[in-house]
């Protein structure tokens, strides 16, 4: 609160206020400047809560559900440290109605204080989202050891690549949502100016979106690398689209196998991958990598949004905890017949997408497998969730090539007790 | 200096609170940016080809950027669109929007300058003439309908008291449904008509308003979209008609109201009879809840777009003109007879079997007869103008002067 009282008494436009309202007694300045609080409480009686509560009889997200008129009027006029609405998280959810299969979460943060102020609509989206997990009650464990990981490389005649995810978020500057150019810009030089740092396997390059050429532009995209302005409506009605494509780049090293996204759904996306099955030495680059990109912005003085209760913290509600999403390509094509398979997944915390990522379907019978949970269990524990339920379904695979019956495993428990 | 009045700082500063948390938008961010240099705020416009593009300096966002309109309307918001659309080499949009009526005047050190390029230099001391007077119309019954298919005039009216699509919260959008449907739905005579809200219409009224061509849906174009007019998508907007289906009110899509009086044919002076006298009527109905539409005597009506500042009108006509659109002087023809063509789908569409949409270009620094005046005395001249054509004789005889 200091800072933004700090921020408060330094902008001009509160000096105009203030000397304005010096003319006369405080009192009639109150009353008879159109820019009082006056004003201000006389707008609130036109637009009550009521008025404003917005019409959610035909959605289906996360935020639709927990959105109650009350928790609505409770949190309407309150702003974040940096003046972020009740409003402008929830306008997403707004204009995505949902699908009657896919509940999407509905709401994003504006910045780390969101999950805050906003706690009364964020704790239950939470809840929704992570399987019952409590914020008030619950510590969400952070564990980027990769030596703890056993068994963690594949059989390449299933495997095809291996590939882990996370958001990191750079405390003290609003996210995607809500950020000004400024403060995107800012994001930008403090991530890149800590990855010129690198080096070893780990020494690359950066590639501003809005300065590549065209042959650095299609090297991108044949390496899978490049992201694009936002199409989905998800994204767009979050605002995180504005001023496309000013402070948004890729950087990669060398090798190709450490990437990071800077500002498009987060402030920054990691991604460390591979050719093969060997998810044990790509989820110790990612560890590494995170740990060295970590130390080079405290140098500056800098650190990625954590807290205890929340884990790191990202736009999106969905990525709390680890924001991390541990996958492979894998041929399955006996198994992803079989009826049980969904059970399968479901029981072992996994999902399928098809090998274009998120809302896409299989081409083949290839499949992208990675873990369900992102909060409630460590990097550690959902990487290892992972390299047992592959191992298992390329077990399952196996057996009924040979002819064998497959059983459905026990499902895994939610949160260690 | 500022002594006595710390202990009620922490009031004033509250006031400040308030006051930002009124509107859900009008980017309450503003102060904290403030902190920011303007070269670190200030947007890439290298590769952008826009009205606001050309006309936001460094400057004028300096003495811009920490000002608000009384709902909480900043620089950044009226420029958004115009950051996100860089535009096109040959097409050049606004970039820019108004969140409310004060927008206009808070922020004219960058909208008189857009507003001058985009109307023909108009200056920001120049008056606009209001004549909703179709008396004044001189002929427009009588053009060919074996050319003239169908005649058309719209235009938008904002309701005083509200701040616009791009800003307005759910309340408000409501409110202003409420006041419309009330206003339209007390209208009799040739008038007496029907209410469609978006959201509750059933399947047959929905196939029905789209085979009758009045049915408006969620903006997709990015100029709309981030402006912010889509938000809450389909809350409060809706379709009013007629009965005989000839005056039409579209509520809460990129204006408050857009007003649209059409018909079959080539009798212009009938539809902006109707056009002028059903505005009458609406506008009547609003004053007396005390919410009139936003005029003034510089910028005449006020809407979300400075393109539609003036009379916010565009009359037009469905025409066949197979001949003269492929007639190397077409282009020339139109501009000098101040007229715009379009496809028969409306804005940036294509033109289907030889027939265009023509319609008046201007909007700012003419009245409503006059606007429709040109468009009677053009199509006139241009249908005249293609059946020579078709007869295998030259025109160039008939090519006007510039208007």
């Amino acid at each position: 609160m200091s800072g933004s009282f700090r921020r408060l008494i330094s902008s001009r436009s509160t000096a105009v206020l203030l000397a304005s309202l010096g003319a006369g007694t405080m009192a009639t300045g109150v009353l008879l400047n159109e820019n009082s609080s006056l004003a201000a409480e006389a707008k609130k009686k036109l637009y009550p809560p009521s008025s404003d509560y917005p019409d959610l009889r035909k959605h289906n997200n996360c935020m639709a559900s927990a959105l109650t008129p009350a928790v609505y009027a409770k949190l309407r006029d309150k702003v974040t440290p940096n003046n972020w609405t009740l409003d402008q998280c929830i306008q997403t959810g707004v204009d995505n109605p949902g699908h009657p299969f896919i509940k999407t979460v509905g709401c994003v943060a504006g910045d780390e204080e969101s999950y805050e102020v906003f706690a009364g609509l964020f704790d239950p989206v939470i809840k929704d989202r992570h399987n019952g997990y409590d914020p008030r009650t619950m510590k969400h464990p952070t564990d980027l050891d990769a030596s703890k990981i056993t068994h963690g490389i594949f059989d390449e005649n299933y495997v095809l690549s291996s590939r882990v995810r996370t958001g990191r978020s750079i405390r003290g500057l609003s996210l995607p949502p809500a950020c000004s150019r400024a403060e995107r810009r800012e994001v930008e030089r403090v991530a890149v100016t800590a990855l010129a740092g690198l080096k070893g396997d780990l020494a690359g390059h950066y590639y501003s979106l809005g300065d590549m050429t065209e042959k650095e532009q299609q090297q991108l995209i044949d390496d899978h690398f490049l992201f694009d302005k936002p199409v989905s409506p998800l994204l767009t009605c979050a605002f995180m689209a504005r001023d496309w494509p000013d402070a948004r780049g890729i950087w990669h090293n060398n090798d190709k196998t450490f990437l990071i996204w800077i500002n498009e759904e987060d402030h920054t996306r990691v991604i460390s991958m591979e050719k093969g099955g060997n998810m044990k030495r790509v989820f110790e680059r990612f560890c590494s990598g995170l740990k060295q990109v970590e130390h080079l912005i405290q140098e500056r003085g800098w650190e990625f949004m954590w807290n205890e209760r929340l884990g790191y913290i990202l736009t999106c509600p969905s990525n709390l905890g680890t924001g991390l999403r541990a996958g492979v390509h894998v041929r399955l094509p006996k198994l992803s017949k079989d009826p049980r398979f969904s059970k399968i997944l479901n029981n072992l915390r996994l999902q399928k997408r098809g090998t274009g990522g998120v809302d896409t379907a299989a081409t083949g019978d290839t499949f992208d497998i990675s873990n369900l949970d992102r909060l409630g269990k460590s990097e550690v524990e959902l990487v290892q969730l992972v390299v047992n339920g592959v191992n298992y379904l390329i077990e399952c695979e196996k057996k009924l090539e040979k002819g064998q019956d497959i059983q459905v495993p026990p499902p895994l428990t939610q949160f260690k007790k | 200096m500022y002594g006595s009045w710390w202990g009620l700082l922490p009031l004033f500063l509250s006031c400040v609170q308030c006051l930002k948390a009124i509107m859900p938008f009008g980017n309450t961010h503003n102060n904290f940016k403030l902190n920011y240099k303007v070269e670190e705020e200030f947007p890439d416009l290298s590769k952008h080809n826009n009205h606001m593009a050309k006309a936001l300096t460094k400057e004028i966002y300096g003495k811009l950027r920490d000002k608000q309109t009384p709902s909480g309307y900043t620089l950044d918001d009226v420029i958004q669109t115009g950051v996100d659309n860089p535009g096109h080499p040959f097409i050049m949009t606004v970039g820019c929007v108004a969140g409310d009526e004060e927008s206009y005047e808070v922020f004219k050190d960058l909208l008189d300058p857009i507003i001058s390029d985009r109307h023909g230099g108009y200056k920001s001391t120049d008056k606009h003439k209001t004549d909703l007077n179709f008396e004044n119309l001189k002929g427009g019954d009588d053009l060919d309908p074996n050319y003239v298919l169908s005649s058309r005039v719209r235009t938008g009216r904002s309701i005083k008291g509200y701040t616009l699509p791009p800003h307005n919260s759910r309340g408000e959008r409501r409110a202003i449904e409420k006041l419309a449907v009330e206003a339209l739905t007390s209208l009799d005579g040739e008038f007496k008509g029907k209410y469609y809200p978006l959201k509750s219409m059933t399947d047959a009224e929905q196939e029905q308003l789209i085979s009758d061509h009045f049915l408006f849906d969620k903006p997709v174009s990015p100029l709309l979209t981030c402006a912010g007019m889509a938000r809450d998508w389909p809350d409060a907007r809706g379709i009013w008609h007629n009965d005989s289906k000839t005056f039409l009110v579209w509520v809460n899509e990129e204006d408050h109201l857009r007003v649209i009086s059409m018909q079959k044919g080539g009798n212009m002076r009938e539809v902006f009879r109707r056009f002028c006298v059903g505005l009458q009527k609406i506008e009547e109905i609003f004053k007396k809840h005390n919410h009139g539409f936003m005029w003034n005597e510089h910028l005449g009506y006020i809407l979300t777009c400075p393109s539609n500042l003036g009379t916010g009108l565009r009359g037009g006509v469905h025409v066949k003109l197979p001949k003269l659109s492929t007639h190397a002087k077409f282009e020339e023809i139109l501009t000098r007879l101040r007229l715009q063509k379009r496809g028969t789908g409306g804005v940036d569409t294509a033109s289907v079997g030889g027939v265009f949409d023509i319609s008046n270009a201007d909007r700012l620094g003419s009245s409503e007869v006059d606007q429709v005046q040109l468009v009677v005395d053009g199509v006139k001249l241009m249908v005249e103008m293609e059946k020579k054509l078709e007869k295998g004789e030259a025109i160039d005889s008939m090519i006007p002067a510039q208007k």
